[in-house]
């Protein structure tokens, strides 16, 4: 019984971190003079008050997830991605371009098409860093993070000259953006909303994700190469090729949010010189909404509209409260140290547990064989 | 010389040391379940049991690292409490531990005088230590060098420090954890020799071990535990070594399994001249030739450190040799990656099991499936057969009797019996042509230990070739048909099983033909 207390704990500590997190925003907003129950009312509201609103949450959601998804396969291969903001923008210029290229095909073919440009994209942009990392040792922390650069720049190259609308570059103007998408190469909505198809298909590869880490011998390698890879090497797996499919597969999950941006949402490419302009630092949040998830990619669903809805509720808390908008990031970040942190916590504690049970003796002793008998015997 | 309670350190000695009614429990366990133990002035009271028997949680409570939730300790009949390591050796109770405390990059006297208060303050008073240390080196002869530096010694010579910084502590009563685990036989014997030494002078000696022979050797009374409770003491001399592991284990034990004859009929791994480097830059192997026949077990003898990790590399492909030809089967594999190697059914039982054996935080059924899970039944076209790869875990657990709640417990949770049993269940089913096994019994209780070398002979009866890699000398007794020492990354001598004795091995082990004399 106190085991299955104990584990239900577990369970909601994610849960519970995030009430623990809102309810330090709700002290800083009273310091702001804004009544936190009504913040949060305006918050819940514009989460999830109408169909419209949930929508949107979902909206937000899409591309979180997809790179979740991603994030979950890189850290089970403990290799981590922090290039999802150039994978996206890697993904979705190449199926843009595609996009505007190939005008006179049939709407479902240059779909799948892009989509899959964008996939393949991110993937290149993902496996870069993991070839590095995987034959020449470059961290990918820092390789993943300088490709995110390299990623914004090229994006604003190409939007203010070879990619550029044709009519934005008649204008004196010249709006950093592409032509628009024809009508028949935009995602289907789902409802007279703003959802779209690429939500549906987000949670689709969410179960195949999942098939791929515990059900094929691909995701059984990567997750035996993120758990061990001596005992991965000592057991025949080629531990650099599994480093480098893991952070390849996390590129193109990003790369596929990018064009999935694109194709569902935004129709075009438009850049204000930052990535978080075309991304909505979906890659960087997309590895929070992962981790919120445990790095399982079913639970990665709900993790993902969770930061959808702070996400689109911290825009109408704003609206109606007038708090500053930094507020929206801090309590943002206030939910991703929580989180965290209670899974550092919970691990720690399971540890200790564990080491109480298994108390007695000293672990084998292969750890202090000093090998200097050699040397002094000579 | 010395006064009747005096010890020649000049400390008063423990005429009497008891604990009685010790009871420690863990969540979940009972560690330690109302436990008496008495030491002697003058003694050596052994301390057997099997991992996990509740030996070093009795000893921690005495040395002040754990506190008892029952019972008391009395030292000379006076109650004593003892809430810290301050405490016990401020009652003159010292613990040698299995893993040296010492500062390789310090001297002698520098790793003695540390943590002490400097008789001159803010300065150091190394000379004085060192002046110390001499003393007590010629009370004890005990071989040292204050101004030595910790990593220039040998092991036996480091655990000497250890002994000294006991004595220097004022140590009246020694608790030993295991000290002969990481000594050659010749360094066993020179603790011996201390040991005797210390006795006479009227120290106390708890000598912890889990080897029978040595226990019959050297202690005056044994005491067994077993699950944390206490099976019974007795003066050494009025028990066998079979009654010992009888009681210890809780059955009848076999110590000389059956062997069976030598049946070599067709060279399965060969070696030849083979180098390599090791992980510190030096030459790891320097021209290796030897030979593993079918059906027979060869033992590789030798001090830690003397190349046979970089021998098990080298065969299993994990390092690249440097000169040389590994032939398995008539083929040449050298160079190969360790997946080809692994196809041509070598198995390998690493030295480094929580590390290099098994994936801690895979389950067990995943741990089982390691190096086959590419292959049929396992998975097909990249899918895993995750019912068969059940029905696998569980005909392995039912067939190597590992002991776990499920299949689907994860492998860190296990005993450090049952991961190796796993480890052998993965390495054995697969029915290999050659097994390479190093220091397969390391750190395992009795029990477990007993069930890794009868399956290393049952695959031998089976015509396996199987190279046993071991620094347990007994062990390479007891299972070797041929016994390879290797020394410096070359092989002193091969020597059938019946020429071998432990001295010439250990002549070997140190580099010295018996031939030759000693004069290497």
């Amino acid at each position: 019984m106190r085991a299955r207390l104990s584990s239900l704990f577990d369970a909601l500590l994610p849960v519970l971190a995030t009430l623990a997190a809102l309810a330090v925003g709700a002290v800083m907003l009273l310091f702001l003079g804004v009544n936190p129950i009504e913040a949060y009312a305006a918050m819940w509201d514009g989460a999830f008050g109408s169909g419209n609103s949930f929508a949107e949450t979902l909206v937000k959601a899409t591309p979180l997830l997809l790179v979740a998804l991603g994030i979950c396969i890189s850290f089970r291969g403990d290799v981590i991605n922090i290039g999802g903001e150039g994978q996206m923008i890697i993904g979705a210029i190449l199926a843009t371009w595609i996009g505007l290229t190939l005008t006179d095909w049939p709407g479902w073919l240059v779909i799948t098409f892009c989509l899959l440009a964008g996939f393949v994209g991110g993937a290149v942009w993902g496996g870069i860093p993991g070839l590095l990392k995987a034959y020449f040792n470059v961290n990918e922390i820092l390789s993943t993070v300088m490709m995110n650069a390299i990623a914004v720049q090229l994006m604003n190259f190409l939007l203010r000259g070879p990619m550029i609308d044709p009519s934005q570059a008649q204008l004196a103007s010249k709006i950093p953006q592409t032509a628009r998408l024809i009508e028949a190469f935009q995602l289907p909505r789902l409802a007279p909303t703003r959802l779209h198809m690429g939500a549906l298909l987000a949670v689709a590869l969410a179960f195949l994700v999942y098939v791929l880490l515990w059900r094929t011998t691909w995701g059984y390698r990567i997750r035996a190469v993120g758990q061990n890879p001596h005992a991965s090497r000592y057991a025949g797996i080629q531990v650099p090729r599994y480093m480098v499919l893991a952070l390849l597969l996390s590129g193109a999950f990003a790369g596929l949010a990018g064009a999935v941006q694109v194709f569902g949402v935004n129709y075009r490419m438009i850049t204000d010189g930052s990535a978080s302009g075309f991304t909505g630092s979906a890659g960087f949040n997309g590895i929070v909404a992962a981790l919120f998830g445990q790095l399982h990619p079913i639970w990665s669903i709900p993790a993902s509209i969770l930061f959808g809805a702070l996400l689109v509720g911290a825009n109408k808390m704003q609206r109606m409260t007038q708090v500053p908008s930094a507020l929206v990031i801090v309590l943002n970040g206030l939910v991703v140290i929580f989180v965290v942190s209670s899974e550092i916590w919970r691990r720690r504690r399971q540890r200790r547990r564990m080491a109480a049970a298994g108390h007695d003796e000293a672990p084998p002793p292969n750890v202090d064989k000093k090998p200097q008998q050699a040397e002094a015997g000579a | 010389m010395t006064e009747a309670n005096t010890l020649p350190s000049g400390r008063t000695r423990i005429d009497h040391l008891e604990m009685r009614g010790i009871t420690k429990r863990f969540p979940g366990v009972l560690a330690s379940d109302h436990v008496d133990f008495d030491v002697q002035a003058g003694e050596v009271h052994a301390l057997l049991g099997e991992n996990g028997a509740g030996k070093s949680t009795l000893m921690k409570i005495l040395y002040g690292l754990y506190h008892p939730d029952e019972g008391q300790v009395l030292l000379n009949g006076q109650p004593v409490t003892i809430s810290s390591p301050t405490d016990s050796i401020n009652l003159g109770i010292g613990m040698i531990h299995q893993h040296f405390m010492l500062v390789p990059t310090l001297t002698v006297a520098e790793n003695v005088a540390l943590g002490l208060p400097s008789s001159r303050g803010a300065l150091t008073d190394l000379d004085r230590v060192s002046k110390r240390i001499l003393e007590l080196a010629e009370i004890y002869s005990l071989k040292i060098d204050p101004s030595a530096y910790v990593w220039q010694l040998s092991v036996g010579q480091q655990q000497r420090v250890e002994i000294i910084k006991a004595l220097y502590r004022g140590a009246a009563l020694l608790i030993l954890d295991e000290p002969t685990a990481v000594l050659t036989p010749q360094e066993v014997d020179e603790l011996f020799v201390i040991m005797r030494q210390m006795t006479r002078d009227g120290h106390g000696l708890v000598f912890i071990s889990h080897k029978l022979h040595e226990v019959v050797e050297i202690s005056n009374r044994v005491t067994v535990l077993r699950d944390g409770r206490k099976i019974g003491t007795r003066p050494t001399s009025e028990i066998t070594k079979q009654d010992l592991a009888n009681w210890m284990v809780g059955r009848e034990v076999t110590f000389a399994p059956d062997r069976g004859d030598v049946q070599c009929a067709e060279a399965r791994l060969q070696l030849q001249d083979v180098s390599c480097g090791s992980d510190r830059g030096t030459p790891g192997l320097r021209g290796v030739s030897l030979e593993l026949c079918s059906g027979e077990i060869l033992g590789i003898a030798g001090v830690s450190g003397n190349g046979q990790r970089e021998l098990a590399e080298t065969v299993t492909g994990l390092r690249k040799t440097t000169g040389g030809k590994v032939i398995l089967e008539g083929r040449d594999i050298t160079g190969l990656h360790p997946a080809e190697i692994t196809d041509r059914m070598l198995s390998y039982i690493p030295e480094e099991r929580m590390r290099d054996g098994v994936i801690k935080d895979f389950s067990v059924a995943e741990n089982l499936i390691l190096r086959e899970h590419e292959k049929k039944p396992y998975s097909r076209s990249g899918l895993l057969d995750l019912r068969e790869i059940s029905r696998h875990a569980d005909e392995l657990i039912a067939q190597f009797h590992v002991k776990t709640p499920s299949r689907d417990t994860l492998a860190k949770n296990l005993s450090g019996g049952n991961i190796q049993k796993v480890v052998l269940a993965r390495e054995i089913f697969r029915t290999p042509r050659v097994i390479l096994a190093a220091q397969p019994t390391r750190g395992l209780d009795i029990g477990a230990t007993e069930y890794v070398r009868e399956q290393l002979l049952e695959q031998r009866r089976k015509g396996v070739a199987v190279m046993l890699i071991s620094e347990d000398l007994d062990e390479i007794l007891a299972l070797s048909d041929r016994i390879a020492v290797l020394y410096e990354g070359r092989i002193m001598d091969i020597v059938p099983r019946e020429e071998a004795t432990p001295e010439r091995l250990g002549l070997l082990m140190a580099g010295v033909h018996p031939e030759e004399g000693v004069t290497a």
